[in-house]
């Protein structure tokens, strides 16, 4: 039997905000427990909440940039249950009056561009986060997270595969980048995701299944390996005529199973009606419309740009904007030497590389895109080799100079005069009297190694052309 | 002279000429709280010595160490559901018995800016969900013009502190009528200002669309000087209305020319006490006599607003009561392992059965399957509600009733009969509902010599025509001046 998987998403991410959703705390990660803090944030009896604009702010930014419907009207609800990191017995949340809804997002599957849509974003607020000492039997609560503005993106149940949620999932958090509502940092909770999916006979029209949800999963790996796993599962059951029971399951990473949580934890009833202390937001047109003119290009219309303008491969244009500083520093870069393709190799290729090697980022490179430009002008003008630019580059990142200074100081200028070549090469033509024996007698591997050596004779200095054609004049004039 | 008997504006008058020292006037209210408490029970902390030493640091500084206002040097009590940071704020609770808030309620910062001297905090209905006073966890507070009778509720100590001359004035809250109420069954002025005039920041809420903190005064010109103490706009409160205030005090003129004034039929026809009808109809005489347009009204919903507010105020209530789980602070029982039945032990041994009705009530309105039927269609009548009083507010300055439907009732009563007591609120829960002002004032006595109040209520933010409406009554009566015996020096006093 051939059966079809039915995916939706809810993801939560975490926006930069400097301070908190409801009140003035600070929202640097990392600090010791319980210091960022106040009375509303920590649920004080008597506290109450003031909304951050600027939340509201980068809520409508994800809201345009996935073509949602910006509400004129949003209202933040109560959801109401018990949790020790939760303290005020409720979360700030929107069921009723969410900030954006209907929208969309291309997703590239097989070859086509598939729209997820969006059925909604709104605000929440974060929870505390609960610390057990296993050794101590405790359990403490650090409530530096609680109050933390999150989006929750909910989609439509038109996810089918674990490859396409990924997509999904990396575009979200693409578009997150670019316009600096997060930084998605997985490993830190910024982005956490959860998964609801079911399965059906391919042939079973447009019934749904049972619906089975895996909470919090916080990297792409665990929802890819999840959803391949549980629709797996689910399929073997409905094979063998089991039954499936919708529940909620949660992942286990280091075994790559599913296991139900326990029906303890599952049954909630979540009581949710208009939190009284907040009044209603009305999101004024004119506002939105200054959001959406000061939206940055979105990486798929950079990507589409990258291709069509500037004729680059699919997985370059993918690779360049990968992340916004890298498409950025390319970009400039472009703009400064007006080589596309040169620009792209440098760029994914030995600056990408030199700076994972230095701990460096495209967010700080320590050298202007200029400086790149400069570099690969020298190239260009065959001023200095690819391997010593590539040289070069290094000890760019590492002073800070400019490519000519750098050049200028360690004499990496090349060497384009015959005279001093032939010189190198006779001297390596006597010094290797076997490999030109060998070069006689048909093996043309020992060419290769006399350019090699009379490369290394002139500190790979010299100009590759003019070095090859003395060599193949000075064999036959031997 | 006793200067305990004094009204905050002849206190400040006597302040301001320096007749009188801040110390003397604190030691004249202690002496008295001294005489009194025992019988009237309202205070759950007291600290006199504070509020000493503020009153001598106050001396010493001299009228140049300070900026002064009307309630500078004047001592007052506070409502215990108001936060004072340092000082316990229990809600009258089991739950809160040693809960020391960080920080203080907004009300609390403005008063002691304009140094008044906080004597401590007063009783109420345990988490100010009651109506007689008697669900504090820790004292009872009796009517001190009848020690077998309730004094009103929530703001029990409130309204008895002022009556009895304990404090010069105090502050209260009202959800459903929990300032007007016991003003009304004491005596005494209270006000519940329009919603949004006065922060709510620092206020322990029951019900939040609905809670409202006001003054508790011995006449309707303190209850000025107070209001424009606390009123204001206040950052931290996003309900608080950001609007300029007019001076209060300005605002009270002996004159109710043209003003109209509307009484709904079935507020009169509610009442339980002939002798409370009749006292409130011979005002509205009055104040026809005075120049004033009397019509009768009908507000045909009047008879949904008692259910829709329980149903609202409980499901609020049900929600903002969730954070007292035991788990950052307040009461938590020994030996209690689980999270589970930490919660479960704190809350069934925390609070009191009047309030878990109110939790029960609250979750039943807000359960998922019943959401619809219940909450929401109280939310819509709610809003109804208030469009039938915007529209008779619309054609009238004031609707003018009886505070309560009867005078202060005995211990015990509202055990007995719960659902009947709740049907007393019908005059006064309907300004919770739509958030407008309302006050009490004294309007006469019954055959049993309690007090007998009587409400006005206006449109939003018309709290300065309230108080004049209520000051020309009081110029023209001597209904606020009576003042209950409690005590040997008493009785030469009346
Ligand atoms: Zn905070």
């Amino acid at each position: 039997m051939r059966f079809e998987t039915i995916i939706g998403l809810e993801v939560h991410i975490e926006l930069s905000t400097s301070t908190k959703l409801f009140c003035a705390c600070s929202t640097a990660y990392g600090a010791p427990p319980n210091t960022q803090c106040c009375p509303v944030c920590t649920g004080m009896p008597g506290a109450l909440p003031v909304l951050n604009r600027k939340a509201v702010e980068y809520a409508v930014k994800m809201g345009l940039a996935t073509n949602c419907e910006i509400s004129e009207f949003s209202r933040f609800d109560r959801k109401n249950y018990f949790y020790p990191d939760l303290p005020k017995g409720y979360q700030i949340t929107q069921r009723y009056r969410p900030i954006c809804t209907g929208g969309y997002l291309g997703v590239e599957s097989e070859g086509c561009l598939r729209k997820i849509g969006i059925s909604r974003i709104q605000l929440e607020e974060d929870a505390g986060k609960l610390i057990h000492n296993e050794a101590e039997k405790v359990s403490l609560i650090d409530y530096n997270r609680s109050g933390i503005p999150l989006i929750e993106i909910v989609t439509g149940p038109d996810i089918r595969s674990a490859h396409e949620a990924v997509e999904f999932l990396e575009s979200l958090r693409l578009i997150a980048l670019y316009t600096g509502i997060s930084d998605c940092k997985m490993q830190e909770g910024s982005l956490r995701c959860d998964v609801n999916i079911s399965v059906k006979p391919a042939a079973s029209g447009s019934e749904y299944g049972t619906r089975i949800e895996i909470k919090n999963l916080n990297s792409l790996k665990a929802v890819r390996n999840a959803i391949e796993y549980e629709s797996e599962r689910l399929k073997v059951l409905l094979s063998s005529g089991g039954c499936i029971i919708a529940e909620t399951r949660r992942w286990d990473d280091s075994n790559n199973v599913s296991e139900p949580i326990r029906s303890k934890e599952d049954v909630q009833d979540y009581q949710y009606f208009p939190d009284p202390d907040l009044p209603g937001v009305y999101i004024d047109r004119g506002w939105v419309e200054e959001i959406r003119s000061g939206l940055p290009e979105l990486p798929q219309t950079k990507r589409r740009r990258y291709i069509e303008e500037m004729g680059l491969s699919e997985q370059d244009a993918r690779l360049l904007t990968s992340e916004p500083y890298r498409a950025y520093f390319f970009e400039t870069c472009v703009e400064e030497c007006g080589k596309p393709k040169a620009a792209c190799n440098w760029v994914t290729g030995p600056l990408t590389r030199l700076l994972k090697d230095k701990n460096l980022s495209f967010s700080a490179p320590g050298i202007s895109p200029a400086y790149l430009a400069g570099l690969i002008g020298m190239v260009d003008k065959e001023i200095i080799s690819y391997t010593i630019a590539v040289n070069v580059l290094s000890e760019m990142l590492d002073t800070g100079l400019d490519a000519g200074s750098i050049v200028e100081k360690l004499g990496l200028r090349q060497i384009a005069d015959e005279d001093m070549l032939t010189e190198i090469v006779d001297r390596v033509l006597y010094e290797n009297q076997d490999s030109v024996r060998d070069y006689r007698s048909g093996k043309t591997k020992a060419f290769t190694f006399l350019m090699g050596q009379a490369m290394k004779a002139s500190k790979g200095k010299a100009k590759p052309e003019l070095l090859k054609t003395i060599m193949e004049r000075r064999l036959d004039q031997l | 002279m006793e200067l305990y008997k004094l009204t905050i504006h002849e206190a400040a008058r006597l302040l301001d000429r320096r007749e009188i020292s801040c110390t003397e006037l604190t030691e004249s209210i202690i002496s008295r709280i001294t005489d009194v408490e025992d019988r009237i029970g309202a205070f759950i902390t007291l600290d006199i010595d504070r509020a000493l030493a503020h009153a001598k640091f106050l001396d010493k500084l001299g009228p140049a160490g300070y900026e002064k206002t009307a309630l500078t040097g004047i001592p007052y009590g506070l409502k215990d559901n108001i936060c004072t940071s340092g000082i316990k704020t229990t809600c009258a609770s089991k739950m809160l018995e040693n809960y020391v808030p960080c920080y203080d309620a907004t009300v609390y910062r403005k008063l002691k800016a304009v140094n008044s001297i906080l004597l401590g905090k007063l009783n109420l209905d345990s988490f100010a969900i009651g109506s007689s006073g008697e669900t504090s966890y820790y004292v009872q507070t009796s009517n001190p013009w009848d020690p077998e009778k309730v004094p009103g509720g929530s703001s029990s100590g409130s309204a008895a502190a002022v009556a009895a001359d304990e404090v010069m004035f105090s502050l209260g809250t009202d959800t459903g009528g929990s300032i007007r109420q016991p003003a009304s069954f004491c005596g005494i002025v209270g006000m519940k200002p329009t919603y949004g005039l006065v922060s709510r920041y620092g206020l322990v809420a029951f019900a939040s669309s609905l809670d409202q903190i006001g003054p508790l005064t011995k006449d309707v010109t303190d209850c000025a000087l107070v209001l424009n103490a606390i009123a204001g706009y206040d950052a931290m409160d996003s309900t608080s209305a950001n609007r300029p205030c007019p001076d209060y005090s300005a605002c009270l003129v002996d004159d109710v020319t043209g003003i109209r004034l509307a009484l709904p039929r079935e507020y009169f026809n509610s009442c339980q006490s002939d002798e409370v009808r009749s006292q409130v109809i011979k005002a509205a005489q009055m104040f026809e006599e005075m120049g004033a347009v009397v019509e009768e009204v009908s507000l045909p919903l009047s008879e949904y607003s008692v259910p829709v507010y329980l149903m609202l105020s409980s499901a609020e209530g049900a929600s903002n009561l969730a954070r007292f789980d035991g788990i950052m602070y307040g009461y938590r029982p020994d030996g209690a392992n689980s999270p589970e039945e930490i919660y479960k032990r704190s809350r069934t041994e925390g609070f009191d059965a009047n309030v878990k009705r109110r939790i029960m009530l609250g979750n039943l309105a807000l359960d998922s399957g019943k959401f619809k039927n219940y909450y929401l269609k109280a939310a819509r009548l709610r809003t109804m509600i208030k469009q039938e009083l915007d529209k008779i507010l619309g054609k009238y300055d004031i609707i003018l009733s009886p505070t309560t439907t009867e005078t202060a009732f005995r211990f015990g009563v509202i055990r007995e009969n719960t659902l009947d007591k709740y049907k007393q609120d019908i005059c006064i829960v309907p300004a919770n509902l739509a958030g407008l002002p309302a006050i009490s004032i004294p309007c006469g006595f019954d055959s049993t010599g309690m007090p007998i109040g009587m409400q006005l209520m206006g449109k939003a933010f018309s709290d300065g025509l309230l108080l004049r409406v209520a000051y020309t009554f009081e110029q023209n009566t001597d209904y606020h001046i009576k003042r209950p015996m409690l005590h040997r020096g008493d009785v030469n006093a009346v």
